[in-house]
């Protein structure tokens, strides 16, 4: 790179990064302006709202969710969310009588093309280490309390199959536009720490 | 290897750090560490599992003292020394001082994409055997790979049920040093937490695992 801004403020972190780019620059192996463009896709194009908007389909659509629920990577696919990572994926159901749970022990899997990035907590030792264990104290620490007779699952993605939950459609919703009711879906809904209180007075 | 990242079961790492209306990237230099680990990986001289086992062998203190993109700083930077594609001098030599060679072509934007969707698999298109049907009773192997593997430790031994095949799927534990694809069935597993963790989990909750045929045996 060819700026000449004062590099002494900037951490060693941000320094080897720098050195890291321009020597691939140098060799041709990257382009700065595919870099840029890749930033701006997960900042900006893929993220949990497309995941939201496969959840409301599910949630007004029947036959959509009964697809989703038996093929999720071709339901999924016919809404055009599949630009950036090509895993497969599973759709988790949650009831009320079975919570799901998505984790990657082993690093930070998760279904970009839903999702977009993970947050950092996600990604986080202290998350990856007790979500296997103790799903029940993780879900509490995000103010969920689940009850003894609802059935917590907890999915290691461990392989390329990504995983997404769809939440309980919450009460007071039935007269709810797929627009609106996607507004209601949070992205921690979709990794199953969240669930969803409704549109109305809950 | 039983590295420093299998980290399911782990005490001691404190609360989770949740934040309110987290930025995708926390500083500029965490979306180039993205975005140069995504060119590069479409370059195809490496695979995802290769990728995974590179970061498993960064020194466990350095995994342990480092946020999560700087983890893939080191392991992008180790990646390409070992492949030959860069050297550890020439990223300490600052830019006006060393003379480097183009190596080829770098890849657009939607080049970069369309590689990734192709990767579209991890899937193999081969007539490969099942071990295994849904309902089946099967126990995790009782194995420690030196290399590579996606076998956590702490499903090792247990018994569990196939839940669903997900069809035959590249073998990580091969892939990872370029050892073949060993195409073989890919399953989901459940376990009993209880059947994991023991008396003190609650007796109605489930992990399930995605688990090929090689890290499983008839219970």
């Amino acid at each position: 790179m060819t700026d000449h801004t004062d590099h002494s403020h900037l951490s060693d972190t941000e320094l080897r990064v720098r050195a890291l780019e321009s020597l691939l620059v140098d060799k041709g192996l990257v382009d700065p302006a595919a870099l840029d463009a890749i930033v701006d896709t997960y900042e900006n194009k893929v993220g949990p709202r497309n995941g939201a908007k496969v959840v409301a389909r599910a949630w007004v659509d029947p036959d959509f969710k009964q697809w989703l629920l038996r093929d999720a990577t071709a339901a999924i696919d016919s809404l055009g969310y599949t630009s950036t990572q090509g895993a497969d994926i599973v759709v988790l159901e949650n009831t009320a009588k079975v919570h799901n749970l998505t984790v990657c022990s082993l690093c930070s899997c998760y279904p970009w093309a839903v999702l977009g990035l993970p947050p950092a907590w996600y990604k986080s030792f202290p998350y990856r280490a007790r979500a296997v264990k103790d799903p029940r104290g993780v879900l509490q620490e995000f103010g969920q309390d689940i009850a003894d007779g609802v059935e917590v699952r907890v999915w290691d993605s461990t392989a390329e199959v990504r995983y997404l939950v769809l939440p309980e459609r919450p009460p007071g919703t039935e007269d709810m536009a797929e627009e609106k009711l996607a507004d209601l879906v949070t992205r921690n809904s979709m990794i199953g720490t969240d669930r969803l209180t409704g549109g109305g007075a809950g | 290897m039983d590295g420093i990242h299998d980290m399911g079961g782990m005490d001691g790492f404190g609360p989770i750090p949740i934040e309110q209306d987290e930025p995708v990237f926390h500083a500029p230099w965490e979306g180039r560490v993205w975005a140069l680990n995504s060119a590069l990986g479409a370059l195809g001289k490496w695979n995802i599992d290769a990728g995974r086992y590179e970061m498993e062998q960064l020194d466990p203190i350095l995994y342990l003292q480092s946020i999560y993109y700087q983890r893939w700083l080191y392991r992008t930077e180790n990646i390409l020394i070992a492949h030959g594609m860069v050297t550890r001098q020439e990223l300490e030599t600052p830019p006006e001082r060393r003379k480097v060679e183009k190596q080829g072509q770098a890849l657009s934007v939607e080049d970069i994409f369309a590689r990734q969707r192709q990767a579209r698999s991890a899937r193999v298109d081969a007539e490969v055997p099942a071990r295994f049907k849904t309902g089946d009773k099967v126990r995790a192997r009782n194995i420690y790979p030196k290399g590579h593997t996606r076998l956590p430790r702490y499903v090792r031994g247990k018994v569990g049920v196939i839940d669903r095949d997900h069809g035959v799927f590249i073998f990580p534990d091969s892939n990872a040093v370029f050892a073949g694809k060993k195409p073989q069935h890919l399953y989901s597993v459940q376990f009993a937490a209880q059947e994991v963790w023991g008396s003190d989990a609650a007796s109605a909750d489930k992990i399930y695992m995605d688990m090929w045929d090689d890290y499983l045996e008839v219970s």
